[in-house]
């Protein structure tokens, strides 16, 4: 039994094995110089880079009068409806795809494995212009899906950027199409390393798909899904340009999310202080996201 | 009664072979539509590139080029219009910054996640994880007052401030990998090789870094899709044209009045080349190294 085997072989029910007691628990002398010195660059980037500006950054935001400004905003109002719903639908539809996508190119043709390739293409394309691209593809009569619709169907498509749900649906599908590929490739390797003994003995047990994807793939497969929804969500949160590019916040603002407000309010308003905190809002929600995080990841390792 | 349908399956009724014949169809359509959802947005930038006029396009209706012309990707390549006149050393601007954001997290995560986990340098949880902390932090937060303090330093139109920010951001989720592939190297190999007198830099560059070599390229390749794919760093903080880079270039168009979206179509095609090439050439690597990871566990 392989090491791999080994781990995913272990429920998150089963009793956890006790770490193992280290044989160097305590560092001394120059051993622990050494450490010290290979952990400075990173923590040097940290304090700089993280702790530094983020602190700065709460300082900046430290007016509450702030706060009453933003909620009074009608604008901020809507911003938070779109990035809870840009954010909540785009990474768990991407996911939850992936995950059935993974199964999908798990099947032994060659055609699908000549698809895989191509099916990666967009997350090996930058984003700026993919989603310039996808701007381009939604902008009116001249894009090319109206066209499309148009020389194929005979339809006339709708000026997608004009009304705000289609405008948001827009930003949805290309995140999706843009960061779609990366998350099935991890969950595939995921599925590949699931015993081919298992799938048998669901099978000789008469486990149809949908059973065999419910109460076999999906157990095993729960931690890594939990993980990588936890750290694409803290991500697509910060995501600033999707929204900005495809959709550009048309019309008028009503597609904006909390990034591109932020960056809105402190750059072309010139109110920083407001920008900071207009992103500093999500903070309540991501706090407990990176808890939960940094405790799954923990009790993994505990695992191994 | 499964010992029954595990006999009867070599012999397939016509209800199953129906039901092969659909499930196969139902993955042709499917396989069908991912090829044209995976490559729509890209058919669409050739579409526009390849358009002979300069300036407004009148697309309505069409869906293939009405008469193709390599002509945007030369005027480009040749630095022939005055929003592409630095096109070169915007691209080696890219180049620079994608390099070295690559390097530098490679270096940075392999050391700390060597410290944290080989050498345990902490058994507790939360030192271990605490570059996780930084994903607290949006992206489009910290870029307020980053630029701020840039600016204060001097840095604001720089490449380096850009590195500075993707290394931020790469390294994080590359020390998470690397402490998860290494779980895969055992423990007693580092012991061994102290038993026998090597200094830790010794085992660090003998043995860490040539058994992590799967993972290092995973995260080197990540770290620089990261630099490519990143925008908002560098919109904000790189004003000059000659320190801009491609990324902010291709924004620029929007911004003009009299903008010709072949030219731009044809720089975003060239920009794309490179990640594609370096993609395709470490994928092996890529997949073995990310997800090893990611899995175990």
């Amino acid at each position: 039994m392989s090491s791999t085997q080994q781990v995913l072989a272990i429920e998150p029910g089963a009793p956890v094995r006790p770490r193992r007691p280290s044989r160097h628990r305590h560092l001394h002398g120059s051993e622990f110089a050494w450490a010290i010195a290979f952990v400075v660059p990173y923590a040097a980037v940290f304090l700089a880079l993280v702790i530094y500006p983020a602190a700065y950054g709460l300082w900046m935001a430290r007016e509450p009068s702030l706060y009453r400004d933003l909620v009074a905003d009608p604008l901020y109002v809507r911003t938070v409806v779109n990035t809870v719903l840009f954010v909540g639908l785009g990474v768990n539809v991407k996911m939850f795809l992936a995950l059935l996508l993974s199964g999908f190119f798990m099947r032994r043709r060659w055609w699908i494995r000549a698809l895989l390739p191509v099916y990666i293409l967009p997350w090996a394309i930058p984003a700026i212009p993919a989603f310039v691209s996808f701007h381009w593809m939604l902008i009116g009569e001249e894009g090319l899906v109206d066209s499309a619709l148009s020389a194929l169907f005979g339809i006339r498509g709708p000026i997608w950027f004009s009304d705000r749900w289609l405008a948001l649906g827009s930003n949805i599908s290309a995140y999706i199409w843009k960061w779609m590929p990366f998350w099935t490739l991890t969950f595939l390797a995921g599925r590949m390393a699931i015993p081919h003994d298992i799938y048998e003995a669901a099978d000789v047990d008469g486990a149809g798909r949908c059973a065999r994807f419910a109460h076999v793939i999906f157990p095993l497969l729960g931690n890594l899904y939990l993980v990588c929804t936890l750290l694409s969500t803290l991500w697509t949160v910060g995501d600033f340009t999707t929204v900005y590019l495809v959709s550009e916040g048309a019309p008028a603002y009503s597609t904006d999310v909390l990034a591109t407000l932020g960056i809105h309010y402190a750059f072309d308003a010139a109110q920083p202080s407001l920008g900071v905190a207009a992103v500093l809002s999500a903070l309540p929600a991501l706090i407990p996201i990176v808890i939960i995080l940094m405790r799954t990841v923990q009790t993994r390792k505990v695992q191994l | 009664m499964s010992v029954a349908r595990s006999f009867g399956s070599p012999v397939l009724r016509p209800r199953h072979r129906l039901r092969r014949f659909l499930a196969e169809v139902a993955s042709v359509i499917l396989g069908v539509a991912l090829l044209i959802w995976s490559l729509a947005p890209v058919y669409n930038m050739l579409l526009v590139a390849l358009d002979r006029d300069e300036g407004d396009i009148e697309f309505e209706g069409l869906i293939w080029p009405p008469d193709p012309s390599l002509h945007s990707f030369q005027a480009v390549l040749t630095q022939g219009y005055w929003l592409v006149e630095d096109f070169w050393r915007q691209f080696g601007n890219s180049f620079f910054i994608g390099l070295m954001t690559m390097a530098l997290t490679v270096l940075t995560g392999s050391l700390a996640s060597f410290a944290l986990s080989r050498m345990r340098l902490s058994n507790g949880a939360l030192l271990l994880n605490a570059p996780l902390l930084t994903y607290a932090i949006p992206s489009s937060f910290l870029v307020i007052p980053f630029a701020r303090l840039m600016a204060s330093y001097g840095l604001s139109n720089t490449l380096w401030a850009i590195i500075a920010a993707n290394v931020t951001f790469a390294t994080p989720y590359a020390i998470l990998i690397l402490q998860q592939y290494a779980t895969l190297i055992p423990i007693e190999l580092d012991e061994a090789a102290r038993m026998d007198g090597a200094s830790p830099v010794q085992v660090y560059r003998r043995i860490y870094l040539p058994l992590m070599t799967p993972a290092l390229a995973a995260v080197g390749t990540y770290a620089l899709l990261l630099a490519w794919n990143e925008y908002l760093y560098q919109y904000v903080m790189l004003s000059s044209t000659r320190n801009m880079t491609v990324a902010v270039a291709i924004a620029q168009f929007f911004n003009s009045d009299e903008a010709p979206w072949n030219y731009m179509m044809a720089t975003a095609i060239i920009y794309s080349l490179p990640p594609i090439v370096i993609f395709y050439a470490l994928r092996r690597y890529m997949a073995e190294g990310l997800t090893r990871g990611a899995l175990k566990g």
